[in-house]
């Protein structure tokens, strides 16, 4: 299994680099999901939606998109909520997100930045 | 453009070859840096490179510390000043420290007057020891018949350790321990009998302090020839003429033979005898022996055996060649054998009253008269041995002076010598004298010419090819135990293949020999000692072995034939397969 | 594989480790396989955060939240709140004691603010026994990039223009031994590192072979390309034993992908690494002494010059690294040398990796850029004295090293301003001490270790440590003149002039050092004093003036009649006198009598 090249080595790299990416802490250059996950959101199916949420982030083969769970936001009724921040535009709180409607959160906001309006709780939410 | 590297020393400029340390190229221009654990015998390969004692040290300009002279290789353009304040502050510590650390009982060590520690404090002006503390307290190793290793007296000046490794190489001491309580000692501090010491007594001829000694046996001695009931005779080494006029201000090399003769009679001896006689009875017995194993198909090469430091060397290292050394004993205890029996009867004199004494060169010898096999009648054939250190001191214990004393001669029966005798006591001798018997034996003519130089000469390993009739004989000689080391892996190996091989454990031969006057590394006094050898040689009218008429006259009185069962009786014995630790 | 929505990184240094958090990871991995969460949590060992003091550490990403003190007992509750609700255990996080919060991330806390990770930027973020997560942090892409596209004489280039300095505490140009090396003829070289790390308190090296293991076996790799050696050799303490498995596991993993043995990256380079084990001895961190152990002979230090550039292993040119700095290798070609230039001061470029210890609040190992001053380091990051005692020295550079007092706080640190003030940058030990410290009590305890480890080669260390270190017990026992002060000096300036190594030349130093500074503490012994108390033999009995009541009930018990006093006046007791028998403490009817 010798590498042969430097080529080779970062192609590992890339491989491997999913695996620690949760330790990046660049506040800066990265989108942070914030996920509800207290008790209500549990029960609401919060645990399901960040699954959901790192294995399409995978599947985009997107970098640099973080998927932090948090405590309770407050939006009880709306569960499971989920927060997007991304660097330089305005922290958009999103529920209920359920697990059908991750896909398209990741497609439309995550990789397009489009708003989507009808899952929006609260639009100038202060950043957590 | 010179090659040579320019260096100021005490404002002085001098010009050396490169290699050399600031402390030779200071000497070359007569400053004198104080040394103490330096030792430079370049001629046997040996330089104790260690630089611990810290006493030659000198301020070398844009240098932190002080530099060690003795290991410091001189650079272009370097300044060096040798006895600033502050250089002779380190000197003088580390003189103080080394002091602090020793027991101070220097008027019964045997190293008073002679101690390079005590010439030292004297030499630096040291009245006042500051540091005064704890000293290490290791109890004495009295084990052995031949050396006393006392650790409290010890510099760390390793210079037996390099002895013991890197020439003798059997690997006996070395440091042990860590810290201030750390000395050289052989593995698991074991006393030196229980190890494979050869006792050749390198590590004493180049110990500084009384850290190693011979084990001193002049009282019993003395107790002997106040003994009127005891017949006390001595007999004396080859190598003791040529060096004992050194202990009495004489230059290295002066032949006093008559002088020291007289001077042992003078102590009350029974009779003064020579081991050179007992030398010739060796080449008898062994120059038989070479030519009965070439007659008759037997073990080849043939090794003297005559050194008992080499003898036990070849038991520990080389357990399975042990029929390969010749089966002589060594000259001094062949005349003990000798003196118990024939001469005892001849005079009528009660074996068991009778006393011999060996002076010798050589420490290992005082170990080898206790050997169990060196016995006959259940008598060990050799009493006590002394060195020539040990008789020098009992002469002037008589009050006399040996350099005036008149000469004369060895008393009748087993003082006479042949040339070939003479030799035994340097390198390359013994093989030359058994080469001159063989010769005649194996061809049957006169020998004309019986100097044989490619024999002679202080490089480590020599061979020379001598052509007696049909037959070449291929002979090897090495001295020092690192060389003999070398010259039997090479038999081993197959490299090399050879009749007859001399060895002698000690740089230079018996001259050299751990209990000779200190030489401290001049090659110069080796030579010295060897010339006069060889003068002597060249001064005798017979100087082939078997034309000693007292030789002649033994073997027809007493034991007939030469390797016959008689001289086998007496002179001939068995090795013993020893461990290695 | 599962995809992972937490990393647990839990301290595996061996500090914590001494601490149990193996139990914590245990029990971690227990809970949240029992609770249905182990597909999604992910456990790790990682080196050392260096927070010491606050162990057993854990580190919980992407949430980046920081637990201190965590016990295995505490894992329950950090799965129920923390994993499952996403709740912080407050009581778990570390409190500020000035501002009195809490604080969540470990880049707001101040003990973290003025450190800048380079050798240790890998601990605490990955975990050692996998090198695929350190190839994920550009782990070997520094040895890809060196063996494709730069030439040996490229290398050493850009370690002569970093100006990384030997971290071992000589601070000798690394590119420069290298370049000696590189030159030296001969065609088998070798290349050591020296973890030897033998300063009584230093844990730097410890820290970087338990965390990040790969990071030196690559730099010996690159130095190994520079010089043109094949073999490397890690001269490793046995008194190491996770370093040692730890680098165990990482030579195999590198083999296994081949990052070492032939080819390397399909080059004509081949490079291979043994461990060689220690024994327990201090004075084997010598370049020439280690050399001499690696060769199976007694470690004892040879003379220099030849340095071992020209002749060291087997008479080899060899090169000899401190671990910490080739820690620092790798990135330096990864980031180049200018990158590193910026770091730092002039002529102490980078960081350095020092072990805080002593009376000091946060105790631990901690990374700076050269240049940050001392007052920074014991105040900013120390957290200040403990006990709010007040501040009396910082001891740097282990037994090797001298004190630094109060006026010279704000020196900024560099090999050459430490030395300017007497003291040395060693290898990275920080001993703080505060008022109640007897600095003849320090200089007792360097030379005591000192001269137990000298190898006993030369002279002036052999018998010149153990005189020095019997002058300070006697001056700890009050049986020390003014004379001995005198000869003690003069003996410390000589040993340090003729010693033959490191070990001896530096011994005295912390005895230098001290009596520059506190000359006084050193008379008070002469005169039988200790002023800080700390020497037993030295404490004394006083009479309280105020309580006397001037009954001279002890003038008369007293064996040696060393209390003064009239009648109805406060007695005193001459100090220098007194045996300190207690009588009079048993006599005094009102408890005047102080017992020391």
């Amino acid at each position: 299994m010798s590498i042969k090249s430097l080529d080779e080595l970062m192609n590992i790299r890339k491989k491997h680099e999913e695996n620690v990416s949760l330790r990046d802490n660049d506040n800066t250059s990265q989108t942070k999901l914030l996920v509800g996950m207290a008790t209500c959101g549990i029960a609401s199916g919060a645990r399901e939606t960040l699954n959901e949420l790192l294995k399409e982030i995978k599947a985009q083969g997107l970098e640099n998109v973080k998927v932090v769970q948090v405590g309770c936001l407050g939006y009880c009724h709306s569960e499971p909520t989920v927060e997007v921040n991304i660097p330089g535009q305005d922290a958009i709180l999103y529920g209920p997100v359920t697990v059908d409607r991750v896909k398209e959160l990741v497609e439309r906001h995550i990789i397009n930045h489009e708003i989507i309006e009808e899952l929006v709780i609260n639009q100038n939410f202060d950043r957590a | 453009m010179s090659d040579k590297i320019k260096l100021t020393i005490n404002k002085q400029i001098v010009e050396v070859n490169p290699g050399t340390t600031v402390l030779k190229a200071a000497k070359s221009i007569g400053i004198e840096i104080p040394t103490l654990c330096h030792m430079d015998l370049c001629d046997f390969e040996f330089v104790n490179k260690s630089a611990s004692c810290r006493v030659c040290v000198v301020e070398i300009e844009g240098r932190r510390n002080l530099a060690p002279s003795c290991v410091q290789k001189v650079e272009e353009g370097m300044v060096v000043k040798t006895h600033t304040p502050r250089a002779i502050r380190g000197r003088r510590t580390s003189v103080e420290l080394l002091l602090s650390n020793h027991p101070q009982e220097c008027f019964t060590c045997p190293k008073n007057l002679d101690c390079e520690l005590q010439k030292l404090a004297d030499d630096l002006n040291i009245r006042d020891i500051h540091y005064v503390g704890e000293k290490i307290n290791y109890e004495k190793d009295s084990s052995s018949f031949s050396i006393v290793k006392d650790p409290n007296k010890c510099i760390m000046c390793r210079r037996c350790e390099t002895m013991c490794n890197e020439v003798q190489t059997c690997g006996i001491l070395s440091g042990v321990g860590r810290g201030f309580d750390v000395i050289v000692a052989p593995a698991f501090k074991l006393p030196l009998q229980d190890t494979s010491c050869t006792f050749c007594g390198q590590c004493v001829a180049v110990c500084p302090t009384a850290a190693l000694t011979e084990s001193n046996r002049t009282r019993e001695v003395w107790r002997a020839l106040a003994d009127p009931t005891k017949h006390v005779i001595v007999q004396t080494a080859p190598a003791i003429r040529a060096a004992i006029g050194e202990e009495f201000g004489m230059e290295p090399g002066t032949l006093v033979t008559g002088e020291m003769v007289s001077s042992l009679r003078e102590l009350g001896f029974d009779g003064v005898f020579d081991t050179d006689f007992a030398a010739d009875l060796t080449i008898m017995e062994e120059a038989s022996e070479l030519v009965h194993r070439i007659e008759h198909n037997g073990t080849l090469p043939i090794l003297t055996s005559c050194c008992p430091a080499w003898v036990k060397f070849i038991e520990h290292n080389y357990p399975e060649m042990l029929d390969i050394p010749s089966s002589c004993k060594s000259p001094h205890i062949m005349f003990g054998a000798i003196a118990k029996t024939y001469y005892a009867e001849k005079n009528n004199i009660d074996p068991e009253d009778m006393v011999i004494v060996s002076v010798m060169p050589c420490v290992a010898k005082k170990a080898e008269a206790h050997r169990p096999e060196l016995t006959n009648y259940e008598d060990s054939n050799v009493d006590l041995v002394i060195t020539t250190r040990e008789a020098a001191a009992m002469i002037k214990e008589a009050g006399l002076d040996l350099k005036n004393m008149p000469k004369t001669d060895f008393d009748k029966m087993m003082g006479e010598s042949s040339g070939a005798g003479v030799i035994f006591g340097t390198t390359g001798g013994v093989i030359e004298a058994a080469t001159r018997t063989a010769y005649e034996w194996i061809t049957g003519e006169t020998l004309e010419d019986v100097e044989f130089n490619d024999m002679r000469g202080l490089e480590g390993i020599k061979s020379a090819t001598v052509n007696i009739g049909d037959l070449e004989l291929k002979i090897g000689i090495a001295h020092g135990l690192g060389n003999a080391r070398k010259l039997l892996d090479s038999i081993k190996s197959g490299e090399n293949e050879f009749h007859a091989i001399e060895i002698m454990a000690c740089p230079g031969g018996c001259i050299g020999g751990g209990g000779q006057p200190y030489h401290l590394g001049d090659s110069e006094i080796l030579k010295a000692r060897q010339n006069a050898l060889y003068a002597e040689d060249k001064g005798k009218k017979i100087r082939k072995s078997h034309e000693n008429t007292e030789i002649i006259k033994v073997y027809k009185e007493f034991l007939g034939e030469p390797y016959g069962e008689k001289a086998h009786e007496l002179l001939h014995t068995k090795y013993v397969k020893r461990e290695k630790l | 594989m599962s995809i992972y929505r937490l990393n647990i990184m839990v301290c595996g240094g061996t500090g914590c480790m001494a601490s149990d958090s193996q139990g914590i990871v245990d029990n971690f991995k227990d809970i949240l396989k029992e609770k249905g969460y182990d597909q999604e949590v992910q456990v790790l060992k990682t080196g050392c955060f260096g927070f010491c003091e606050q162990g057993p550490i854990i580190k919980i990403h992407p949430d980046n939240v920081f637990y201190v003190k965590v016990t295995p007992e505490d894992v329950e509750e950090i799965v129920d709140e923390h994993i499952i609700k996403g709740r912080r255990v407050e009581r778990l996080l570390y409190e500020d004691p000035d501002l009195k919060e809490k604080i969540n991330e470990q880049s707001d806390m101040s003990f973290y603010k003025p450190q800048l990770r380079i050798a240790l930027r890998n601990c605490g973020l990955i975990n050692p026994e996998d090198i695929f997560e350190y190839i994920a942090y550009r782990g070997y892409e520094a040895l890809g990039t060196v063996l494709k596209n730069q030439s040996p004489e490229d290398v050493i280039n850009t370690m002569i223009q970093s100006n990384l300095r030997g971290r071992g505490g000589g601070g000798f140009p690394t590119g420069l031994k290298w370049k000696f090396a590189n030159k030296a003829p001969g065609d088998e070289k070798y290349i050591i590192c020296n973890a030897d790390e033998g300063d009584p308190g230093a844990f730097m090296d410890r820290s970087i072979l338990e965390g990040d293991p790969h990071s030196v076996l690559e730099a010996m790799a690159i130095a190994g390309y520079a010089i043109g050696a094949e073999t490397g050799l890690i001269y490793i303490r046995a008194e190491y034993p996770l370093a040692i498995k730890r680098l165990e596991i990482a030579i195999d993993q590198a083999k296994e992908q081949g990052l070492l043995g032939k080819n390397i990256f399909g080059s004509d380079f081949n490079f291979n690494i043994k461990l060689k084990y220690g024994a327990g001895a201090f004075v084997c961190g010598e370049e020439t002494a280690l050399i001499a152990s690696t060769e199976g002979l007694r470690g004892e230090p040879r003379n220099k010059p030849p340095f071992p550039a020209t002749s060291g292993f087997k008479g080899k040119p060899t090169n000899v690294n401190n671990v910490e700095t080739l820690a620092n290798v790798a990135p330096i070609i990864l980031n180049g040398p200018e990158w590193f230039n910026k770091i730092g001061t002039e002529k102490s470029n980078g960081t350095k990796v020092f072990a805080l210890a002593g009376a000091i609040n946060n105790v631990g190992l901690v990374e700076v850029p050269m240049g940050t001053t001392l007052r920074e380091i014991v105040y900013d990051i120390g957290g200040g004295i403990r006990g709010g005692k007040a501040f009396k020295a910082v001891q740097t550079g282990g037994p090797s090293g001298g004190v630094i007092t109060t006026k010279d706080l704000d020196t900024p640190i560099d090999y050459d301003s430490l030395q300017a003030i007497g003291s040395m940058m060693g290898s990275g030990g920080m001993i703080v001490m505060d008022e109640d410290t007897c600095m003849v009590s320090i200089a007792k305890f360097y030379l005591d270790f000192t001269q137990e480890e000298s190898c006993g080669k030369c002279t002036p260390c052999r018998i010149g440590t153990k005189r020095i270190f019997e002058y300070l017990e006697k001056l700890t026992e009050g049986k020390a003149t003014m004379d001995d002060l005198h000869n003690l000096k003069e003996l410390c300036e000589s040993v340090k002039d003729t010693a033959l190594c490191g070990l001896g030349q530096t011994a005295p130093n912390p005895v230098l050092s001290t009596m520059e500074y506190y000359w006084d503490e050193y008379v008070a012994h002469v005169n039988g004093h200790c002023p800080t108390k700390e020497c037993k033999a030295l404490l004394s009995y006083t009479i309280d003036a105020e309580k006397c009541i001037g009954c001279t009930a002890c003038v008369k018990k007293c064996p040696v009649d060393c209390i003064s006093g009239e009648r109805k006046e406060p007695h005193v007791i001459d100090e220098a006198v007194c045996i300190k028998c207690g009588a009079c403490y048993d006599v005094c009817p009102v408890d005047a009598v102080i017992k020391p």
